[in-house]
């Protein structure tokens, strides 16, 4: 075995800027958590409140219904993203003329900056004046109206949000099948499975870890979207698309309410680190016991 | 194998790029409309092609600096990125390290705190804490390059991990017995294996410090700003300029489209893997 030494010095840059750029702001926002705060109000002192904050935020309506929007958007948008981009993943390792040509096509989304994709969806999208709602009302006779149905509006977001990342996903999986050995698939084949088996026995088993790390990231992302949603919806119609991390905004900016929305930062940062862990935990252990089998 | 039908592929790659390319062609015909334009009945076809806002844009000298900025930023970052993911990675497969697995956990985490609350403490550590007597990290390329790391880097070694782990041990234990130092095996055995795994990351690294916007508006103000940033200054509470804007939004795709055809290369360089099949 060689020594660990090396190992370490190889983690140690990581490890180092993590630490300086991710703790300690961390352990700032925590220690704002536990105070109440807000520069431009009546009283712009900071005052220690205990778990003032925290209390406030078990009972805040708002916030309560922001943290279900936001699961219920990062819960199709995910789904849709990862079967979706598996999909395409799998064409694109067959040989088709023009392969190289539609798969820069199909990353083009991903290169397009989020506020970018808010302002150009919600262009289209704007009742009177966008193309959408003009075409589907020319073609089907259909009313498509973002600012008034609440359901529209959160369709919206989470097509937009397909549309943008589903090729960060098609990629990552290619890349991980790339990386994928042949010999078990060929003698899949010798032996004569068929493609569902294969599907189910090999490649999916042998891809799981791509896969979570996958869905991991795009969970975490779509958990904390703000750009693009709020420059397509605003968080509206009502409340609708009022996700957490613009909920989180438009407490600390227009109102300033910082040692509140650190507190809900710190909840939010929390429950999605316990999500996360519990995946992770899942598929660790599932790894583990296949070794001793 | 399977017989390949090149012609259906080819009718469902078109219909697919139809509906991926629709919102880009939309902004395109954004970008090609005078102002007033904008708010009357659309129309899928463009009749007059409107080329001032390009020229605008092009003629703007802050924005080239702007341009250069991004390019400088989001390049450097993502190979530090890559680079540095890539020996985490390593480290975190090969070696036997305690409380590797908590490490690797850690790292995620970094990616998961909402942004717009920690705008405040990475604005007080690059104007008051990372200071050299009249320098500030604040309003720095360096500066911006080491912050992305704190998103792009938990990310890179998710996405790595898993390659690294799909390259069998035995290759790189094999060439240590043949006398490989560790360096040899990393450059030698373990990169072109781990190629396009890299390649995608250095990628999608690229795109999401390029893309990236709340925190280059809050820590640069003029000789680290970004691209992003500067499209944005388009957006008002009066009222967005919508056509410059999606002027230089399409622009922006250029040097973008640049670097992925330049990467892309590699994860086809991919399918040919021959190494592993012994």
């Amino acid at each position: 075995m060689r020594s660990n030494l090396v190992g370490w010095l190889m983690l140690a840059p990581t490890i180092a800027i993590l630490a300086i750029f991710g703790i300690a702001p961390f352990i700032y926002v925590l220690y704002l958590a536990f105070h109440h705060w807000n520069p431009f109000g009546a009283d712009p002192s900071m005052v220690y409140n205990g778990a003032d904050n925290f209390r406030r935020l078990v009972f805040d309506q708002e916030f309560l219904g922001s943290i279900a929007v936001t699961a219920k958007f990062a819960f199709f948008a995910v789904l849709s993203e990862i079967a979706l981009g598996y999909l395409l993943a799998q064409v694109f390792m067959r040989e088709f003329p023009g392969r190289g040509f539609f798969r820069t096509i199909h990353t083009l989304p991903l290169i397009v900056a989020p506020i970018v994709v808010g302002s150009v969806w919600r262009l289209m999208t704007t009742p009177s004046i966008g193309i959408i709602p003009y075409l589907l009302k020319q073609w089907f006779g259909y009313d498509l109206n973002i600012g008034r149905d609440a359901n529209v509006a959160f369709a919206l977001t989470v097509i937009m949000d397909i549309w943008h990342w589903t090729p960060l996903v098609t990629l990552t999986l290619l890349a991980a099948l790339l990386a994928l050995p042949k010999e078990p698939f060929e003698q899949a084949q010798i032996d004569g499975a068929n493609r569902w088996q294969i599907f189910w026995h090999i490649t999916l088993p042998m891809l799981r870890p791509a896969i979570l790390a996958t869905v991991f990231i795009r969970l975490m992302d779509a958990l904390r979207t703000v750009d693009e949603v709020w420059m397509l919806t605003s968080g509206g119609p009502g409340a609708a698309t009022r996700y957490v991390g613009l909920h989180i905004w438009k407490i600390v900016f227009p109102k300033t309410d910082y040692g509140y929305g650190a507190a809900i930062s710190v909840i939010v940062l929390y429950l999605t680190l316990v999500m996360c862990w519990l995946l992770y935990v899942a598929l660790v252990a599932r790894r583990e016991r296949k070794r001793t089998i | 194998m399977r017989q390949q039908r090149p012609f259906l592929y080819l009718l469902f790659w078109l219909f697919l790029s139809v509906l991926t390319l629709f919102p880009i062609y939309w902004l395109f015909v954004i970008s090609v409309k005078p102002a007033v334009d904008l708010f009357t009945t659309p129309s899928l076809i463009l009749d007059t092609v409107y080329w001032k806002n390009y020229a605008n844009v092009i003629n703007n000298e802050t924005l080239r600096g702007y341009m250069i900025n991004s390019m400088i930023i989001s390049t450097s970052n993502a190979a530090l990125v890559t680079v540095l993911a890539f020996m985490a990675c390593y480290a975190l497969s090969r070696y036997d390290l305690a409380g590797k697995e908590n490490i690797f956990f850690w790292t995620i985490t970094n990616r998961m705190a909402p942004a717009a609350v920690f705008l405040l403490p990475f604005f007080l550590l690059f104007t008051q804490v990372f200071t050299i007597g009249d320098w500030k990290l604040y309003d720095t390329k360096i500066g911006m390059v080491l912050l992305y790391c704190t998103f792009n880097l938990p990310f890179a070694i998710w996405t790595l991990r898993p390659t690294i782990d799909g390259i069998p041990k035995e290759l790189d234990e094999a060439a240590t017995v043949d006398g490989a130092t560790t360096w040899q095996v990393l450059s030698e055995v373990v990169f072109p294996l781990a190629r396009p795994g890299l390649a995608v990351t250095f990628i999608l690294t690229w795109v999401f410090a390029w893309n990236e916007f709340l925190l280059a508006a809050t820590l640069t103000s003029f000789n680290a700003r970004t691209i992003t940033t500067g499209l944005s200054e388009y957006v008002t509470t009066t009222g967005t300029e919508w056509g410059a804007m999606a002027a230089i939004a399409v622009i922006t795709l250029i040097p973008a489209l640049i670097i992925f055809s330049m990467v892309q290369r590699h994860i086809v360089a991919g399918l040919t893997f021959g190494a592993v099949k012994e």
